[in-house]
């Protein structure tokens, strides 16, 4: 009947309660006793007030994706009850304040042990404060869950360490009351323990956006401009807290196209340059993108999707934006989009960004979404090898090259050549002075509109694609490759997708999937070769008019057998992919 | 141009400069601008305030934006990044925070600098980078022929105006005084010799310099000609030359005068304000690039980053 290390807990509250400290404190403690942690976040577009949660599963085994079913919920307010409670599985239970007021009605007190704790009570006889109450309740669910209270109080003394000593004993004293109670009064006969592991492994947990600016900084990465957008900040919030250790500049511009703007004028000035934003700052920069192609300004943008149109939903996760990243901007010019599904693919996502735009000379688009700038996950610290970031400039002059140049050599920027790339130098050499410009140009950068010269220099443009197509990083496949059923998808739906392959799998449906990390170029020929041994074949997409199944047929002809959209702004769980994947086929769960 | 020493208004003295000669800076280009544009005397000033500042075509980089004006890069040779129209500013901010050793010097028209790029101008002018910003201003649209610009006055008649432009014109000298620029100054197209001196003051100010240039567009703006500026501008060193730019009240008095009589000349300065780049800790050890490129020689721990998400 025990469960050992096998639990998914939610929290919940109103803004400015404290559910995500509680939060990352809890995943902090359980990932420290070597466990693996999936932690989702969900909150909304207001600082104080609404309803926020933060849920954490914990296991013995990898993880990829949270579970719909809990077994545990902590309420900080009643919404929490409302809005979750029927999510609890029989023999779960509900952790709450003593004091808290909710319509016993939502609980089916049949299924789920109500748990009633003193933890404001806890907070102010122990503290003398009850803004503790949050430490109690971690105490009382480690308490029931009989995770080990050293693992509890190593975090607090991290935690409260800058408050200094004071605070650091009151949150011990307050998280061991809340442990005793948990542990005397509720273990016995509550089913979901948590333990450490034997000499527990030290793993790493964080978010891709964390993730891929890591890649991003061990390729070199030194400027950062940006518009502060929901969910994009992360990135220039990481580097901004890392600028002093790495000599990165950031910088808070005015608007998105001063932001874009700016990290193209450093590009070009031979600095690494990112921007980042979500859908309606990308908007904004959509004519500076053809600049960069046109130029040739090699810049990587980090647009991290959220549900749309317009100001949609700011703080949902939704993935509305791979047609218009592809597209955006008037005329036509090479880009590279590339649209990282977890956090070891954000890294490598980090610095393949910068490579390949540097390489190629051409904008780099990393697609995102709001849960991967903020949904934690486990991965071991060896996978993420800083050994592997190889610095790739392709045709760069460096400044020695430019020296050893005889007086004779005339530079030119934007050279025909055979495959399409042009050497490129930075400007502020003698022998290196050059224009550029985003009207049509001919070789040394000059505008004009002399037909064959326009067509040799957008031919030489777009023919950098071929080289960029050898490159991208090609879907990945999992699961056995005879399977009767080929789920399809792209981007942040991956660890759900491939947990639910595995459930199908266990369950007798052979399944497979196919996970799309980079989307332009299309990897057409993995797509054909897939769709000539698929059965039947599954998109699964976070947005209305799927479209990854439409790019799929315009950029090959082959045309999914069903299509899985999901728009209301909540990620898909394992269980939710599952479901909808039976529903589709016609099979009873 | 190159032995001519000015003295500027602000006190400082001019560097005199390593042998620079004017053909340097000649363009294999032929320009498509009207005969008569005012531009012409814009693009002579420049190129006689580089060479007399001493600055070789690789030391300099002109950022401009759309517009007649901002193909000027096209016709001198030196370093040039023609981007799109109203964003100069932002991308030449973006060269300079990267590679503060190059000059970097913004073209731009006025839809494209007080227009369309009114955004990027008001923060670049609180911002402070050091930069200096050539704004031809024609007060008309010329290229997409002959609408008016943010700069025409009231009552303008245009094709999409033709019963008259009913907003005020920008007063572009007051709008950088309020929004923090550190130097201001006024020249006119038909003037190139003043006109060159007021760039070589704006360069070698430390901070964001705004020179507006009053330069004719004889195809589409037939009120504000060349005849016209010649019977209402002069120089206030001529009339007054104990004229004090660093005196914000006095500067601010000189920003409103408009119509018979307008001023050429530096306006405002404020040489104690410090630079953008001064007040990044980071570029006072060198230039982003050359930190950039060392990065790119991974000389960094990044290993030690795995400890904060353990």
């Amino acid at each position: 009947m025990v469960q050992v290390n096998d639990i998914n807990i939610k929290m919940g509250g109103e803004a400015g309660q404290g559910v995500e400290s509680s939060g990352a404190g809890f995943v902090r403690a359980l990932a420290k006793g070597g466990l693996y942690i999936y932690g989702l976040q969900d909150y909304q577009s207001r600082i104080r007030g609404g309803h926020n949660f933060y849920q954490i599963r914990a296991s013995e085994h990898p993880i990829s994706s949270f579970s719909s079913n809990l077994q545990m919920l902590m309420a900080f307010d009643n919404e929490t009850v409302t809005e979750h409670a029927h999510e609890l599985v029989e023999g779960g239970a509900i952790i709450f304040d003593e004091g808290l007021k909710f319509n016993r009605a939502d609980v089916d007190a049949g299924k789920v042990k109500l748990i009633a704790a003193p933890l404001k009570k806890i907070a102010k006889e122990v503290a003398g404060d009850d803004i503790m109450a949050n430490t109690a309740a971690l105490g009382v669910l480690a308490g029931i869950t009989g995770y080990e209270i050293s693992f509890m109080e190593d975090v607090i003394r991290r935690n409260f360490k800058r408050k200094g000593q004071a605070v650091v004993d009151a949150n011990l004293a307050v998280v061991q009351r809340g442990y005793a109670f948990g542990a005397d009064n509720h273990a016995a006969d509550y089913q979901w323990k948590l333990q450490p592991m034997p000499n527990p492994k030290q793993r790493m947990v964080l978010t891709a956006h964390q993730a891929f600016c890591m890649g991003a900084v061990a390729a070199g990465c030194r400027f950062n401009a940006a518009y502060p957008m929901t969910p994009g900040t992360t990135i220039i919030e990481w580097m901004t807290a890392h600028a002093g250790k790495y000599d990165i500049l950031t910088k808070q511009t005015e608007d998105e196209l001063s932001a874009i703007l700016m990290a193209i004028g450093a590009a070009h000035a031979g600095v690494r340059s990112l921007t980042n934003t979500s859908g309606g700052g990308f908007d904004l920069m959509t004519e500076a993108l053809g600049l960069a192609g046109m130029t040739e300004t090699p810049v990587v943008i980090v647009e991290a999707q959220r549900g749309g149109p317009s100001t949609g939903l700011p703080t949902k996760t939704e993935q509305p934006d791979l047609e218009p990243v592809i597209h955006a901007g008037h005329g036509e010019f090479p880009r590279l989009v590339m649209a990282p599904g977890n956090v070891l693919e954000a890294f490598h996502a980090g610095y393949r960004s910068f490579n390949l735009a540097e390489k190629y000379q051409m904008p780099c688009i990393v697609l995102t979404d709001m849960m991967l700038s903020t949904t934690q996950e486990t991965i071991e610290p060896e996978d993420m090898d800083f050994s592997q970031v190889k610095v790739e400039r392709g045709e760069y002059i460096s400044k020695e090259q430019l020296d050893a140049m005889t007086e004779e050599w005339t530079y030119l920027r934007h050279a025909v050549t055979p495959s399409g790339v042009s050497p490129r130098a930075v400007p502020g050499h003698p022998k290196a002075v050059y224009i550029t410009t985003g009207d049509e140009h001919d070789e040394r950068g000059y505008i004009t509109e002399d037909p064959p010269t326009r067509v040799a220099q957008m031919d030489k443009r777009m023919r950098k694609l071929e080289g960029a197509r050898q490159e991208i990083a090609k879907p990945t496949l999992h699961g056995p490759e005879d399977a009767d059923l080929t789920l399809i998808g792209w981007g942040s739906t991956y660890g759900a997708m491939k947990m639910a392959t595995d459930i199908l799998n266990a369950e007798g449906i052979k399944t497979n999937f196919f996970h799309y990390i980079d989307l332009w170029p299309f990897p057409a020929k993995e797509t054909e070769a897939l769709f000539a041994k698929a059965k039947h074949t599954i998109t699964i997409e976070q947005n209305f008019t799927g479209q990854l199944a439409r790019l799929m047929r315009v950029e090959t002809g082959c045309v999914p057998n069903g299509k899985i959209l999901r728009y209301d702004g909540h990620p898909f769980s394992q269980e939710d992919v599952v479901a909808a994947v039976k529903k589709e086929v016609n099979i009873n769960g | 141009m190159a032995d001519t020493l000015v003295r500027p208004t602000t006190g400082q003295g001019i560097m005199m400069v390593n042998k620079v000669d004017i053909k340097m800076y000649q363009s294999p280009e032929k320009s498509t601008w009207c005969p008569g544009c005012g531009d012409f005397g814009i693009l002579a000033a420049l190129k006689q305030a580089l060479v007399g500042l001493g600055l070789a075509p690789h030391d300099a980089l002109v950022v401009s934006g759309i517009g007649c004006g901002s193909k000027l890069p096209h016709y001198l040779r030196v370093n040039a990044f023609n981007s799109i129209h109203g964003r100069a500013l932002a991308v030449a901010t973006g060269i300079k925070l990267a590679n503060h050793n190059l000059k970097v010097i913004a073209v731009t028209g006025d839809g494209d600098g007080y227009g369309i790029g009114g955004n990027h101008l008001i923060h670049t002018m609180r911002r402070n980078p050091d930069i200096t910003h050539v704004v031809e201003n024609n007060q008309v649209y010329g290229l997409t022929k002959g609408q008016y610009s943010p700069t025409s006055e009231h009552g303008y008649l245009s094709s999409t105006s033709p019963d008259g432009s009913i907003e005020v014109a920008i007063n572009p000298i007051a709008l950088g005084m309020a929004m923090g620029a550190s130097f201001i100054a006024r020249g006119f197209s038909s003037d190139p010799k003043h006109l060159a001196q007021m760039i070589m003051l704006a360069v070698q100010h430390k901070g964001y310099s705004l020179v507006d240039v009053l330069q004719p567009c004889i195809t589409y703006n037939h009120v504000n000609s060349n005849e016209w500026y010649k019977e209402r501008v002069y120089k206030i060193e001529a009339e007054n030359p104990n004229y004090d730019s660093t005196d914000r009240d006095a500067a601010w008095q000189k920003a409103q005068e408009w119509g018979t009589r307008i001023p050429l000349g530096v306006i405002y300065a404020d040489p104690s304000r410090p630079t953008y780049e001064d007040q990044v800790p980071l570029l006072q050890r060198g230039s982003l690039l050359e930190l950039s490129e060392r990065a790119m020689r991974s000389d960094y721990d990044y290993e030690s980053l795995k400890a904060e998400y353990m």
